[in-house]
């Protein structure tokens, strides 16, 4: 008898277990849908000041997490104004100037256009599974959406945030919340994710607001217009030559 | 000689106005040369003073990879301080870039580690010697101005360790220094030592050593190089040739002025003299003797004008350099040692060397239109002709 209602339960048990996937193959499926091998994007940056908002539009073709390459397209100050990034180096052209300069030191922590995030931060687009190790803390209901919790441990020193929490969609393995931690445990910036699209085989935010946290301000939106998934990108375009083109 | 000195001397005398407006004019140019030269002598000495005091001392190591003009060059531009400089006379400092947020502001600043209790360098470190749940800093009134920062007021920084992950913690001002040296103020944080150390995880680690001036003979060390006064007061010492180049332009113009004045006087008192020339030749004057009576007359008004410049130049040369000249705010934002006061340093050499070469250049300047003697036919100069 007590083997008989054992079995059933044993197998309750392991079926929520089932149901629960481990937080670093939760962290797999986010990756899986936020990173891919090339991007192509066309997007907007609403940068909420003090007492107006500018709203600078781009396009970017990025592969992997080391190389992007953005021309700004409006307002008509920012036209031309393209940035590239290789590895951990950013140039940036300038129309104006026609100059090509390479930003380095504190010009790397000014905000980009005044937003809330700095050079630096475009610079990092980690693949998260990879230097993470992520503890699932708890579920919660983001926007009516049932989402788990993940606490992120960096488990490599060479990472820009020691630790992140993540509110991940259950359904569609997307991030709708991340917090970023400094080591000692501050809150730094807060990313809010929004309008998630069916691109494909993937669920893709289009819409992002980052807060620093530290900073005054309501935050910059960014909202992504189009995007394109592995794409072919022409060698050249990511070349310091590009800039200047 | 005597007899050509008491002639020019009466003739230029008798001269009357003409000749006290080219004094005057001339002992302007006494007066402003070396007001001018003294003002420089003064920021040069306060200058280098106050940078070796406060930022240089004897000279220092820098880390093989230190460039203070290229900030890529911080992030590999540390190691362990030598051993053999761990002394009293040594201050090892590192450096890190960061960025605070006062009033909820983004702003980048360079955190410099100093230990509290270094004596090599004259800042008041001690102040960070202060414990307590805060990082404690020290600031000029540059950065707390650029920052609105007071004392006693908090802070969050913001900096990326040795590996490049981002911290961050809460400091507070504990100090705001009045310094002239704006390599020492503009956007530098100055924190403990040690607590840098830990905060960039680089343990006795070192960006560069300051040394004391008692510090003879620098050993040579693997990964580092010394700097001496020379080099690390080179950009100072263009500076101040620059200035000095830029300086001598107007009082050459100066200069130019009253020695054109003298050169007219000279022009015009041979034409309006020709008679007596032509007599003192028909007398039995050698023509050598007529030039060098006029030079004399001319290079007198450089005598006289010393006499007058003294006169109202001496009390207010000693006037300036007891009060000083106070220097506008604005020059706080040219990047140099610059006091709010700067006292004008005279020296005998100076004063000497400036009375010299304006003697010599009004002799110089009499001399030229005297040439025109040597040419004159004494019967027509009598006759009041200039051939």
């Amino acid at each position: 008898m007590k083997k008989q209602l054992l079995i059933p339960f044993a197998l309750l048990t392991c079926g929520a277990f089932a149901q629960t996937p481990s937080g670093h193959s939760i962290l797999e499926k986010v990756d899986a849908n936020m990173t891919s091998e090339t991007s192509i994007t066309t997007s907007k940056m609403i940068i909420h000041g003090r007492r107006v908002s500018r709203t600078i539009e781009s396009r970017s073709w990025s592969t992997g997490a080391d190389n992007a390459f953005t021309e700004y397209l409006a307002p008509a100050r920012e036209r031309g104004t393209k940035m590239l990034k290789l590895g951990d180096r950013l140039w940036m052209y300038s129309p104006d100037t026609d100059r090509t300069i390479q930003l380095s030191g504190h010009m790397l922590r000014q905000s980009v256009m005044g937003s809330d995030l700095s050079y630096e931060d475009m610079m990092d687009d980690p693949r998260l599974a990879q230097i993470y190790a992520a503890e699932i803390v708890g579920t919660e209901a983001v926007e009516e959406r049932p989402c788990w919790v993940l606490q992120l441990t960096a488990n490599e020193q060479d990472v820009a945030y020691q630790s992140r929490k993540l509110w991940v969609d259950q359904e569609r393995y997307v991030p709708v919340r991340e917090e970023l931690y400094a080591k000692g445990g501050k809150l730094l910036k807060r990313i809010n994710l929004s309008g998630f699209k069916r691109i494909d085989e993937r669920w893709y935010p289009m819409r992002m607001v980052f807060k620093d946290m530290l900073k005054n301000g309501k935050g910059t939106e960014f909202i992504v217009a189009t995007i394109e998934f592995n794409a072919e990108i022409p060698s050249h375009i990511l070349t310091k030559a590009a800039l200047r083109r | 000689m005597i007899l050509s000195l008491k002639l020019a001397y009466r003739n230029l005398i008798g001269a009357g106005l003409r000749t006290w407006l080219s004094v005057i004019v001339l002992s302007m140019s006494y007066v402003v040369i070396i007001w001018m030269q003294g003002f420089l002598e003064g920021w040069n000495q306060q200058a280098r003073r106050d940078t070796i005091e406060q930022e240089i001392g004897g000279g220092q190591y820098w880390h093989a990879h230190y460039d203070p003009y290229d900030s890529l060059t911080l992030k590999e531009s540390h190691a362990p301080a030598p051993a053999v400089l761990q002394s009293e006379n040594t201050a090892p400092i590192l450096i890190a870039q960061a960025t605070i947020y006062p009033q909820g502001r983004m702003q980048s600043v360079v955190l410099k580690g100093i230990d509290p209790a270094q004596s090599v360098l004259a800042l008041l470190t001690s102040a960070l010697a202060k414990k307590g749940a805060y990082l404690p800093v020290l600031l000029g009134e540059r950065a707390a101005k650029s920052a609105n920062l007071r004392v006693g007021d908090q802070v969050t920084v913001r900096w990326r360790d040795a590996h490049g992950t981002y911290d961050a913690r809460e400091a507070q001002v504990v100090h705001i220094m009045d310094t002239d040296v704006p390599t020492v103020d503009a956007g530098t944080f100055w924190v403990p030592l040690e607590d840098l150390r830990s905060m960039l995880q680089m343990p006795r680690e070192a960006t560069l050593l300051v040394v004391d001036e008692t510090f003879n003979d620098p050993p040579s060390l693997t990964g580092w190089v010394f700097r001496d006064q020379t080099f690390l007061l080179e950009d100072f010492t263009s500076m101040m040739k620059m200035e000095r180049v830029s300086s001598a332009i107007m009082y050459t113009i100066l200069l130019a002025l009253a020695l054109l004045a003298i050169f007219d006087t000279q022009v015009l008192s041979i034409f309006r003299r020709r008679r007596e020339i032509g007599t003192l030749i028909a007398l039995g004057m050698t023509r050598g003797g007529v030039i060098r009576l006029f030079t004399i007359e001319g290079a007198l008004h450089g005598v006289l004008a010393v006499g007058v410049a003294a006169l109202y130049g001496v009390p207010l040369l000693i006037w300036q350099a007891h009060v000083g000249l106070s220097m506008p705010e604005v020059v706080d934002n040219y990047g140099m040692a610059i006091a709010s006061t700067i006292y004008p340093a005279y020296s005998v050499r100076l004063v000497v060397g400036t009375v010299l070469l304006v003697m010599a250049a009004v002799t110089l300047i009499s001399y030229l239109p005297t040439r025109r003697i040597a040419r004159l036919n004494p019967t027509d100069a009598i006759r009041g002709k200039l051939s």
